[in-house]
């Protein structure tokens, strides 16, 4: 049997080399390689795609991006590695896992549970984006792009509109442009408080409103559209919007 | 379950150098005047005449009181409970018939009928005495919840895993820092698990403050950079326990631990005067993860503080140049010999 390529997130140096200590006295009955370690979320979505890793021992709690997010960004790579997700205690995210059948271990591990953590892993597929997606208890905090062995994460808050077009999204930032394979409505529905609706295929973002401005039409039946913020382009207001965008601009 | 005994916190006499205690003292005598005056007077004009007149005879004796509750009072606060009541109570009574005489010796009139002054004056102090024990009592369970809190909420589950995580990975590395570890581990769970409802000392509460600081640096490495500012603690400054540990834990969860790179913490203590200054800073991370228990923590202490000080203690927070601040300030008080 070859040995199972892992790797460890987490963001306090004792915890993961607690884990590579637990790794090597569970050697004998599981073979094991370390392919590579992270000091928080950022660093992992970095790092693992490149790493060949089969299975990723992945912190919740970790500075910069949670481990749910991690694992969510992940998930999107041709083969991404499967997940056992590591908590000291996070209540909330455990019954989370329950719930969507999601494999996790308590802190401080134990080699017996670690060792059949990992087995179960390696025989199972890595958690879809759906399950990951049902058992986060935040929006995410960025959007990710998979480039072959990369993946380019887009800030949340640097987003200024996100288009429906075709099979894609596309994601305008305002120095670039995206594109993204998830659909406009699960977008919505994660991002409600940051992002409103102003077309039946474009959600902007509510911060990069600055206004408002008649685009032709007729004189009874005008066409409205969004003036944003740091972009000279003009999105066009659909007439059953309106009303909704209508008292947004009353309450600034 | 932990079950509360109430009598953990026996009554005690009121501290009667406390502003707090002095300020309702005054409020409470000053309205059974004016109600007097009210009662005895025929309509609300006649009553406002005579207030000033009851204010002459009641206000000096009051005054006078007070002033020797304020000198005596760490002579009062040895005695068992109802022995210093009974003492406050003779006190009050002997204050009266000496002011009395005083009174009568200067103007050759005497201001009231003695018994007529003793009993009254009796009245007020036992009802006062009893509304002081109220008010303590109603405070009692609040302490004892927060006991509860304490164990449950202070030292955050998240702390405690962590850590002992952290001594699993040193054991085979370093078992001499294990060992300590442990230690400290346990003392701060001793802490956590005592009485809370007496005070300690300044000195004790610092050395809490590292042991704590010891694990978080174990946990955390580089990225917690600790300041200690502590010439100028009174070592021997009373407070009462655990109050400086949590915001430090707070410092360490809010301000560092969200970061990835490093973050600095500051505790500066010292005293000013009559008064013991705490400040502990953290850098201020806007918290994209809902992390709770900030609120909670502060509303413990601050209202530990107000059931030890009264109004005479202070606890500020504020944000300003990417910090985080809180500010705690309380009289200066040393253990009486």
């Amino acid at each position: 049997m070859s040995a199972v390529r892992i790797f460890i997130a987490d963001d306090e140096a004792p915890a993961r080399e607690r884990l590579k200590e637990l790794l090597s006295d569970i050697a004998a009955e599981l073979p094991t390689e370390v392919v590579g370690e992270a000091r928080h979320g950022l660093e992992a979505v970095e790092r693992v795609p490149a790493s060949g890793a089969q299975v990723l021992l992945l912190d919740i709690e970790m500075p910069g991006m949670g481990g749910l997010e991690v694992a969510r960004h992940l998930a999107a790579l041709e083969q991404p590695p499967r997940v056992v997700f590591v908590t000291a205690h996070d209540r909330h995210a455990v019954e989370a896992f329950e719930l969507n059948a999601l494999d996790y271990l308590l802190k401080p591990v134990r080699a017996e549970r670690l060792a059949a953590a990992l087995k179960k892993a390696a025989a199972a597929a890595a958690p879809g984006r759906e399950q990951l997606a049902r058992a986060a208890i935040a929006a995410r905090e960025y959007l990710s792009i998979v480039e072959r062995h990369r993946i380019l994460l887009v800030p949340v808050r640097d987003i200024v509109f996100l288009r429906a077009e075709q099979k894609y999204v596309t994601v305008r930032t305002r120095s670039r442009e995206h594109l993204i394979e998830e659909p406009l409505v699960t977008l919505e529905q994660e991002f409600a408080r940051q992002f409103v609706r102003i077309h039946r295929n474009c959600l902007v973002a509510r911060a990069a409103i600055r206004g408002f401005e008649r685009a032709g039409g007729a004189e009874d039946e005008p066409h409205w559209a969004v003036v944003l913020d740091g972009l000279e382009e003009r999105l066009p207001v659909s007439r059953r919007q309106w009303p909704i965008l209508r008292e947004l601009v009353s309450d600034k | 379950m932990v079950s509360i005994r109430q009598t953990t916190y026996p009554d005690s006499l009121p501290d009667f150098r406390n502003l707090g205690v002095i300020a309702r003292v005054l409020v409470a005598v000053n309205a059974v005047a004016l109600g007097g005056a009210l009662f005895a007077a025929p309509d609300l004009a006649q009553a406002i005449d005579r207030f000033p007149q009851i204010a002459a005879l009641v206000e000096p004796l009051l005054l006078a009181c007070l002033v020797v509750l304020f000198v005596l009072s760490p002579l009062f606060a040895r005695l068992p409970y109802w022995t210093g009541c009974a003492a406050v109570m003779a006190l009050v009574l002997v204050v009266t018939v000496l002011l009395r005489a005083g009174v009568t010796a200067i103007v050759a009139e005497p201001p009231a009928e003695l018994g007529r002054m003793l009993v009254l004056a009796a009245l007020i102090s036992a009802g006062l005495l009893g509304y002081l024990r109220l008010r303590a009592r109603a405070y009692s369970p609040a302490l004892a919840e927060a006991r509860l809190q304490a164990l449950q909420a202070r030292i955050r589950p998240h702390f405690l895993f962590n850590s002992l995580n952290a001594v699993l990975a040193l054991i085979r590395r370093d078992p001499k820092r294990a060992e300590r570890s442990l230690e400290d581990l346990a003392d701060l769970f001793r802490t956590l698990m005592s009485d809370a409802h007496q005070f300690v000392r300044l000195e004790d509460e610092i050395a809490l403050l590292e042991r704590y600081a010891e694990l978080e640096q174990l946990r955390l490495g580089e990225r917690l950079r600790l300041t200690w500012e502590l010439d100028a603690a009174p070592s021997d400054a009373l407070l009462p326990p655990l109050v400086l540990q949590p915001l430090l834990e707070n410092a360490v969860y809010h301000g560092v631990e969200p970061g990835t790179g490093a973050g600095e913490v500051l505790v500066r203590i010292e005293r000013r005067g009559d008064r013991v200054l705490a400040r502990i800073e953290n850098p201020y991370v806007e918290e994209q993860q809902h992390r709770a228990g900030n609120r909670m923590a502060l509303e413990n202490i601050r209202e530990r503080l107000a059931l030890f000080f009264d109004a005479e203690a202070r606890i500020e927070t504020r944000v300003s140049d990417g910090r985080y601040r809180v500010e705690i300030e309380i009289p200066y008080r040393v253990a009486s010999r």
